[in-house]
């Protein structure tokens, strides 16, 4: 690590690739007859393997969780905050493994990728995936990595989504399991919101019936549209009010003319639309949208998200956030509920916060603590007998 | 620990699976846990406290126990314990039907109203008691629904709540044989382990 970060980050890090050319059959029907995932990992693996910790992204994250590429990067990994030496998930302590899910854009195997079969793009080709599937792929990488068993689980709205599919589909194989902002699944509200994102890319004329890549286009307007009805739905009206109230960015209510009158919050939501057009592939948003709509934690027990909870050996740290309307607590304490009814250990709780969904990613107060409270148990086998 | 917390381990078997509603930061559970085996969970509403529980290795969930505990499925628990928060609560005759459904058996504490001093500055000043052990005043508490032994007696016979034991606590141990002869005169903290009424 160099001097030019400070003590309490993973500095500088490298992501690499593995290859997996077993087939992958998807929860569709559909198969995969190789894939690529891009990787980052942080800290030491312990002789038994059971120190490590798995990093589920949400909708537009990636395997770059912590550190930075370069020393002038100007910005870290998105969970930063969490991940680091003396971090909630502190990297003195645990093997911390993040990837970018099948399907992705930064790097494992996903529309922009060359389909096999045709020497060109996948585009919008490229097989449907769903949560289940990631945590297939994810269980294929662990087998990789020598880990048997994840100390910890964990992940944030579409990120608590794969951490809730672990402890259900690999019950022996996650030890905690930690969802924050998340849901059993989605709403039809929730739902809309993810049609209003996909129809905004659909729509516009560089979409190319998702072929842009081979035409030489790029949908941006959609996407960034996208992007901000998306981002949107992640802040609260109050949050809202408090940063940008009705301040204005350019021209003048007073001034008479032409100027065009630009709201502070006008102006943020379309940076935050063109950064991520740029950054971003139509397709992969079009996946993981559907991912999320598709995804129902109770669907191989008929809806009963108590027979679900039973089913898993997990110990469960669930938390929610007061102002999230998009993943609201209600949904968190569904979990809550099912896991007691369940008769499975959990801790809850809702943290008061003006950042809407987003907090999870955030320094709110009481968030960071808790979490790295919780975390002092992961890994010691003092209590590991509770609840079993 | 307090003084009542004390007596109240003496009621918890070994290895039993306790709810503690309004834990606080989870030392009695945490030494139930490290002397006694048992497996705890705690129920508390304020997030520093709940993170000081967590950190100590406790399951503990955020909820407002004037909400009920409608989550929490009958008999799901050996021992509810319920220290020093029914006088808090909006409705503290429904936390008690609740305590007893959830839990096997109960253990309920709470501040004795009817203890000598708070009738003597009742009576004689004629204004509501203040102490050390019930530091607040009349319009700024979190002790709304303060009670004496003999009321809380009563409502449990309404409840069809049964008395399986009751000891009192005074201000000091030596104050406590006083207590126990006459506890609504001289119980300044009341404890009661209870039970839904069988059959």
């Amino acid at each position: 690590m160099t001097e030019a970060f400070p003590v309490d980050s993973v500095g500088l890090v490298k992501p690499f690739v593995e290859r997996f050319d077993e087939p992958l059959v998807l929860s569709g029907g559909d198969s995969l007859p190789s894939f690529e995932l891009m990787v980052e990992t942080y800290g030491e693996l312990n002789a038994d393997a059971s120190n490590a910790v798995l990093i589920c992204h949400a909708l537009s994250g990636s395997h770059h969780a912590a550190g930075k590429y370069h020393v002038e990067d100007r910005k870290p990994g998105w969970w930063d905050l969490i991940i680091g030496p003396g971090k909630p998930i502190d990297t003195d302590r645990f093997y911390v493994v993040s990837l970018n899910n099948l399907g992705g854009c930064d790097g494992s195997t996903g529309p922009s990728a060359i389909n096999p079969a045709t020497g060109r793009p996948w585009g919008p080709d490229f097989p449907q995936v769903q949560v289940s599937d990631w945590v297939r792929s994810q269980k294929r990488l662990a087998e990789r990595l020598g880990i048997d068993r994840w100390a910890a689980v964990v992940g944030g709205s579409l990120g608590g989504m794969q951490a809730l599919q672990w402890a259900v589909d690999y019950p022996e194989a996650v030890a905690h399991c930690i969802v924050l902002a998340s849901a059993p699944g989605l709403t039809a509200q929730n739902i809309a919101f993810n049609e209003i994102a996909r129809h905004a890319i659909v729509s516009d004329p560089e979409w190319s019936q998702g072929h842009y890549q081979m035409a030489g286009k790029i949908p941006a307007r959609g996407l960034a549209l996208a992007r901000m009805v998306g981002h949107l739905t992640y802040m609260s009206a109050d949050g809202m009010s408090d940063r940008f109230g009705r301040e204005l960015r350019e021209g003048s209510f007073e001034r008479d003319g032409n100027a065009e009158v630009v709201f502070q919050v006008e102006s943020y939501l379309r940076y935050q639309g063109s950064q991520f057009s740029t950054r971003f592939d139509a397709n992969t948003y079009v996946l993981m949208t559907r991912a999320l709509d598709y995804f129902d934690i109770a669907q191989r027990f008929d809806g009963d998200l108590t027979a679900t909870m039973a089913a898993t050996q997990a110990q469960f740290l669930v938390l929610s956030f007061s102002s999230d309307w998009r993943f609201s607590p209600a949904r968190s304490r569904e979990i809550v509920d099912a896991a007691l009814a369940a008769g499975r250990p959990v801790t809850y709780a809702e943290i008061e916060t003006d950042e809407g969904h987003d907090a999870f990613l955030l320094d709110v107060p009481g968030y960071v603590p808790l979490l790295k409270a919780y975390m002092s148990r992961v890994g010691s086998n003092d209590h590991e007998a509770q609840g079993h | 620990m307090r003084l009542d917390l004390t007596h109240i381990k003496q009621w918890i078997p070994r290895n039993s699976k306790v709810l503690d509603l309004g834990c606080g930061d989870g030392e009695f559970l945490r030494r139930l846990r490290d002397e006694q085996g048992v497996r705890g969970t705690g129920i508390e509403i304020d997030v520093t406290q709940l993170t000081a529980a967590v950190g100590r290795g406790l399951d503990v969930l955020q909820q407002d126990l004037d909400a009920g505990l409608p989550n929490f499925p009958d008999s799901s628990f050996d021992v509810v314990v319920m220290a020093h928060a029914l006088q808090a609560l909006h409705h503290p005759h429904r936390a008690l039907e609740n305590v007893v459904r959830i839990g096997r058996e109960a253990i309920v504490t709470f501040p004795n109203f009817g203890h000598w001093r708070c009738r003597l500055h009742l009576g004689l000043i004629g204004q509501m008691p203040v102490s050390r052990v019930m530091p607040y005043s009349w319009y700024d508490t979190p002790n709304i629904h303060f009670c004496t032994v003999k009321d809380f007696k009563t409502l449990c016979d309404q409840l069809d709540i049964e008395i399986l034991a009751q000891d009192v606590v005074g201000v000091d141990q030596r104050d406590t044989w006083l207590a126990r002869l006459w506890p609504n005169l001289f119980a300044v903290t009341a404890i009661f382990r209870i039970r839904r009424r069988q059959g």
